[in-house]
This record gives C-alpha cells, structure tokens and sequence, in this order.
C-alpha cells in the first residue's frame, strides 16, 4: 500500500510541477527575486535598526599609563559636540614604560580600530575607510585628552591593514540578512502557489475525482514536494542569472561576503533550511485550504497564517541584531522561525553542530505539521453539507 | 457524539478480510449507514446490496443523500455509524484501482489536452502514463472524438469535456463503476449513448451503480434500485419487485352501463366516460372475469396494467419525495 500511495504522490506531483512550470504563475515566481527591494523597503525601520546596532564600531586605547582612560573620558566630553557618530573607546591595555603592543593582533579580537603611541603622537591601526573617518576625530581627542585647552592638534600616524574582525562579521551580517530575505520571499511564493493550485482544483470540481482515486495524504505530500521541485527549477534559474551577471558585470557586481561555514555549506544548509520552512508553511497551507471553499474563503483564512509568517520574519531579523540574548535562542528554537534563525548563524559561525540540532528539531515539527495537517486536510477538504452555524434554511443546504 | 461503528461491526455477518460466497455475489454491500453534518443526520441507516454485473440504481430527489451514500461507499468520506464492502474490502481506498468514478460535478484540469486527461486519470488508478496516454487516444478515436484528443479541455464544448471524463472513468476498465447523477447536463442523443454505454459496460461483467432523480432511466434500465427519501432508504431491490408493491390496475369497456354485473367490482371502481378504472382485486382476474361475463356486462375491453415505478416510487417514498423528484426532473429540463 506504501508503494500505491508513493506512486500516487508521485502522479499528483508530476501533475502539479508541469502545470506549475507551464504557467504564467511561474514567470511572477521567477520574477520574485525582485521583491526583496520592496520588502527590503517595506522592512526598513528593522533593517536599519539591526543595521545601526551592528554597525557600533569599537575603538580600542592602548596607550602609556592611564592615556587611554584620558582619552575615554574626553571622548564622553566630546561625542555629543562633535558631527557624525562617535565610536565606543575601550582601554585594551595600559602600557608600562618600555612595554611594547600588538595593535594589528588586537583586530582580531573584535575592535574596529586601535590607537597606540602616545597622546602626542598617536597611531591609528585600522581598515582605510576606518582610518579616512577616525583620523581627525583621534587627533581632536587625543588633544583634549593631553590638557583642557589644547593649543594644537597631534599628527596622527596610521597603519591600515585589509581588514577587520568587525568588518568581516558586518559583512556576514548582510549575507545572512539576505540569506533570510531570500529563504523568506521563496516560502511565501511557493506556500501560495500551492494553496491556489489547491483551491483551483476545488474549484474546478476534480478534487472529488482526486479523492475517490487516491488517499489523500498522497494527495498533500504531492502537492507539497511538486512545488518543492518547482522552487529548485526557480533556485536554479537565479543561480545561473546571478552567475551570468557576475561575469558580465565583474567587479561592478556586489558580491556578498564569504558566510562562516564557507559557500558550499551555507547553499547546503540554506536549501535545507528552506525545504524545512516551505514544508512547515504549505503544510499549514494545504490545511487551510482544505477547510476553504471558494477564493475569498482561502484569503480570510491564510490571511493570518500570512501575517504570522511575517511577524516570524522579522523576529528572525530582530533576533540578528541581538547576538547571545534569549531573543536569538527564541528564534533559534521556535519551529517556524528556526530556519532563519539558523541561516543566519550558519553567516556568522562556523560551528556546525548547532545545525545538526536544528534540522533535526525542524524534521521533526516537519514531520507533525505534515501528519497533523494531511489529518486536517482529509477530514476537510471533502466535507459537504451545511455551512457551519447555519441553522435557518437548513433543508435548503442538505447534500445530495 | 460516540460512533458505534466498531459494535455495528458486530452485528454484520462478514466483518474482516475473508472473502466469503457473499463476496462472489455482491459488488458492494452497506447496512446500517450513517453521515451526519455538523449534527444534521443526511443519510440515516442506508442498506444497500449491489450484484456483481448489475445495474444499480439509487433513486431519489436532490438532497436525499444519493452523493453522500455514494461517496461513503468509495471512501471519499467516511460513515459515522454502519458497514460497507466494495469489491471484498472494507476499506474501498484499497480497491480504488477498480473502481471508476464519475461525480456529479464534472471537472478536469482545463489546460491538460483530452488525451493527456485520460492519461492522468488512468495514472490515478495505477495505470503508466504511457499506456494511459495510448489508451486515451484509442477511446478517443473509437467514441469519435479523435479529432479532439490534442485539444486542451478549455476548448472543448461542455458535452465534449464530459465525454472526456466519462472516457476517463473507464480508461483503466475497472470492476465496478460508479456515476453520480451521469445523465445530468446531457442531451437526449448522448443520453442515449451513455444509457447504450452502461449496458455494454453490464454486458461484460462490470457493476454499474448510479443515481439518479429521472425515474425513467432508473426504470429502463437497472435491475435493481435503492429508493431514497430523507436520508433513508425505504425500497432496495429488484425493480419489479418495487412495482409489485402495488396491485395492477385494470382498465374495463362494457357495453351495459349498468346490471348485476357492477356488484363484482371492487370498491375503489370509478367511472371515466365509457372506462371503469379499479384496481385488480387480490382473488385475480379470472374470478371477475366469471362475474362480469355471468352478470351480461358485455366486455368490449379489458386490460390489466402493472404498476410504474413511478407510482411505486409514491406508494414507497410517498408524495412529498415524488413532488421534489418531478420538481428536480422539469429544473433540469428548463437549464
């Protein structure tokens, strides 16, 4: 019976994929892509937000007895009068004479820029962008620091390196923002296509054929996988469109920035953070849609499994801004929102361990979403007879 | 509400898997069945028992419970309460490989060609696409619509498209075939074909049930039918047998208006012009006969009529269930 049900699955999914890939539906869905400029405009508070709270440089001090403190306190004296943002300072060490510092070392431990040296003649160790943006501001505080009505500002010396520990997970921050973006529009798309492929099947009556011909959770697994080999049609398309206009554009191109686990991984994981995702939406999807009758029905009743999913969104994005907080657990942990959570940590870390967990965690929400709601959808999507709550005329709303 | 269904199971002969004589006999079997929604009762102890080769009517206006009993027999939805066996099994899922179903509301995926639909509903009941899409070109060609078979279903005309389905429904030549409502939408000539289709069908063994709310196709062509009023079902049987329920009528031309001879008829004889118009009394014919010939009535004709099933269908239903099958039959003419 197992091998009957698979193969009917297999039939409706065969159905399903060469319908959806021969239709104009797919042509928006190819298109979709497009969309994160809107949403990413639609998501802008958040997204800045999240922006402004990573993108708090720290500037470490690590200069002869207490000038660094000097210098932290000037820069508390001075960071509201001055224009622009001012960088957070944190004293790294206090040098005792003679005793040397490795500034470019110091990087690597999280700050965005380091002064060494000495009050009068201070050096910036830094990125050149960080360099162009701290140099005068380093030479200003610094003059406070030495004394109260500075005649004249020190020369700052600068050492630029590549790059840094900071800017490197800014970077990665970005990548996993639109590694969520992404993972996102491509649920949504395809959660959709699958609920209106579904009610245009109510509504052209072959349901009951499908119902009498084959069980029905073979049915939803057909459904559900059909649009899953849709979205890697679509994955595939953008994969090869991006490549094309790397090579095309070169360097014009933005180009994101390595993610922690390396590229091949985080396509891996993010596929399968996606299949989770997708599996736990149309699951719940198809649900609704067998309680649905007609179109208008469908929309009322998805509308807040809609607006859940975007609330998961941007708790993900929210729980991004806040590293090591019970927030980014939450995310982490809560079955619907893990697939991000989790994408957006395979960007910043390395460890692979916690993805382990996480598949496995979804796997298993996957597994009761889709059991639970092939249940829902049998019972459901067949039922006749009276609207629910109808009483009055009811002899006219008996099945025939 | 508790659905005792596993106690009716009891109460039922063949429970289980084994295949009894039963078995050999009957294509489908159901006692005692029950749907309810949302606390209304549609069908209320349906018992029906389909023959192996029959045709089988189920009979009754719209909203009697015709679709819900059929759809409870293929396990599109389950029964509350009650028992069904079809083709040996009481979980008709597992035999739906065997069955074809044509429901009332016809539907097919409008942009699929005519010969790919057949196909795809083949492959439903586990036929490969490829010998589905074969035979889908065949039936097309053999019923002449073979001209059409790489057209999509949106360019079909209405009755094209359910002929397409109708092909579909028998494309992978199962056991047991099951039309809800099949006439419905169709004109006098495929009417025709469809009725000459079902007894083919018959002809070589396949089980034909269907419902219908046109006594005349029940009455032309089942063997048996299940009358349903109400969500009950107070007729299931041969169709003479339903006609046997009432007595014959006779229909009698005398020369004599009036002599002994009148004391022999019976007392819900009534006059229309130069006919008596009674109802044959239980002793027979030839007892009246005796009576008018020795009362010198002078018969110019007599002739005794069997009942319809359409007055078999008042006498068993009664007159409200008949009003709404009139009703339904003139609604249907006038679309």
């Amino acid at each position: 019976m197992l091998s009957h049900r698979l193969q009917a699955a297999w039939v409706i999914a065969r159905r399903d994929f060469v319908a959806v890939i021969f239709s104009k539906a797919f042509i928006f869905f190819l298109l979709g892509p497009l969309f994160p400029i809107i949403v990413g405009m639609m998501a802008g508070s958040i997204g800045a937000s999240v922006q402004h709270d990573l993108d708090r440089p720290v500037l470490g001090l690590a200069l002869p007895a207490h000038e660094g403190d000097l210098m932290a306190v000037a820069r508390g004296t001075l960071a509201d009068k001055m224009a622009g943002p001012v960088p957070d300072f944190v004293v790294l060490q206090r040098l005792r004479p003679g005793e040397s510092f490795d500034a470019r070392a110091a990087l690597k431990r999280g700050v965005s820029g380091v002064v060494s040296g000495s009050l009068a003649a201070p050096v910036l160790t830094a990125t050149p962008e960080r360099v162009g943006e701290w140099r005068g501001l380093v030479s200003v505080i610094a003059a406070r620091a030495a004394e109260a009505s500075p005649q004249g500002y020190p020369v700052v010396k600068v050492d630029t390196v590549a790059t840094s520990v900071a800017k490197q997970r800014n970077e990665q921050v970005v990548t996993a923002q639109a590694g969520q973006i992404l993972l996102f529009l491509l649920t949504m798309l395809l959660a959709g296509m699958v609920l209106s492929n579904l009610v245009e099947e109510k509504a052209n009556k072959i349901i009951e054929v499908l119902a009498a011909s084959i069980p029905m959770d073979a049915l939803f697994l057909g459904k559900l996988f059909a649009m899953l080999a849709v979205s890697m049609v679509g994955i595939a398309v953008w994969g090869a469109g991006y490549g094309v206009l790397v090579v095309l554009g070169q360097k014009a191109m933005p180009v994101l920035a390595a993610p922690a686990v390396g590229w091949p991984l985080f396509l891996g994981l993010g596929f399968c953070y996606f299949a989770m995702a997708y599996l736990l939406l149309g699951s719940m999807f198809l649900a609704i849609g067998g309680l649905a009758t007609t179109v208008r029905e469908v929309q009322t009743l998805s509308m807040p499994a809609t607006m859940m999913q975007l609330i998961v969104f941007f708790f993900a994005s929210f729980a991004l801004a806040r590293p090591g907080t019970w927030i980014e657990t939450a995310a982490r942990v809560f079955p619907v929102s893990s697939p991000y959570a989790m994408l957006a940590q395979a960007a910043q870390s390395p460890a692979l361990l916690p993805h382990l967990l996480a598949l496995a965690w979804q796997a298993l929400w996957v597994g009761l979403m889709v059991y639970f709601g092939a249940a829902l959808f049998r019972r459901t999507v067949m039922k006749s007879g009276p609207a629910r709550g109808r009483k009055v005329g009811r002899r006219k709303l008996r099945p025939a | 509400m508790a659905h005792p269904m596993k106690m009716q199971l009891g109460e039922w002969p063949v429970p289980g898997n084994a295949v009894d004589d039963r078995d050999q006999e009957l294509a489908v079997e159901a006692r005692g069945l029950v749907k309810r929604f949302d606390g209304f009762t549609a069908v209320d102890g349906v018992d029906i028992a389909v023959p192996r080769g029959a045709i089988y009517g189920v009979l009754g206006p719209n909203g009697a419970g015709k679709t819900t009993t059929l759809r409870m027999l293929l396990g599109i939805i389950d029964p509350d309460e009650g028992y069904r066996r079809v083709l040996g099994t009481e979980r008709p899922t597992d035999v739906a490989r065997r069955i074809g179903y044509l429901p009332e509301e016809r539907g097919l995926y409008p942009a699929m060609k005519a010969y790919e639909a057949i196909a795809f509903l083949a492959a439903l009941r586990g036929v490969p696409l490829k010998d589905g899409r074969r035979r889908g070109r065949e039936l097309l060609e053999m019923h002449g619509l073979g001209y059409a078979a790489d057209r999509q279903i949106r360019q079909l005309s209405k009755g094209m498209a359910q002929q397409v389905q109708l092909l579909g429904t028998l494309v992978h030549k199962p056991d047991l075939v099951v039309f809800d409502e099949p006439f419905s939408g169709l004109d006098a000539l495929n009417q025709g074909k469809l009725e000459r289709m079902i007894r083919d069908l018959a002809a070589q063994g396949t089980t034909v049930l269907f419902s219908t709310h046109v006594i005349a196709h029940a009455e032309r062509m089942c063997d048996q039918v299940a009358i349903i009023a109400g969500g009950r079902v107070p007729f299931a049987g041969p169709v003479d047998v339903a006609r046997d329920r009432l007595r014959p009528q006779v229909r009698l031309e005398t020369r004599a208006r009036d002599g002994l001879w009148r004391a022999a008829l019976p007392a819900d004889a009534r006059s229309e012009g130069a006919f008596w118009h009674f109802t044959l009394p239980e002793s027979g014919v030839e007892p009246l006969l005796r009576a008018l010939i020795e009362g010198d009535a002078g018969i110019l004709s007599l002739s005794i009529e069997r009942a319809g099933l359409h007055d078999a269908f008042v006498a068993i239903a009664g007159e409200a269930a008949a009003r709404a099958l009139e009703e339904n039959a003139e609604e249907e003419g006038r679309r």
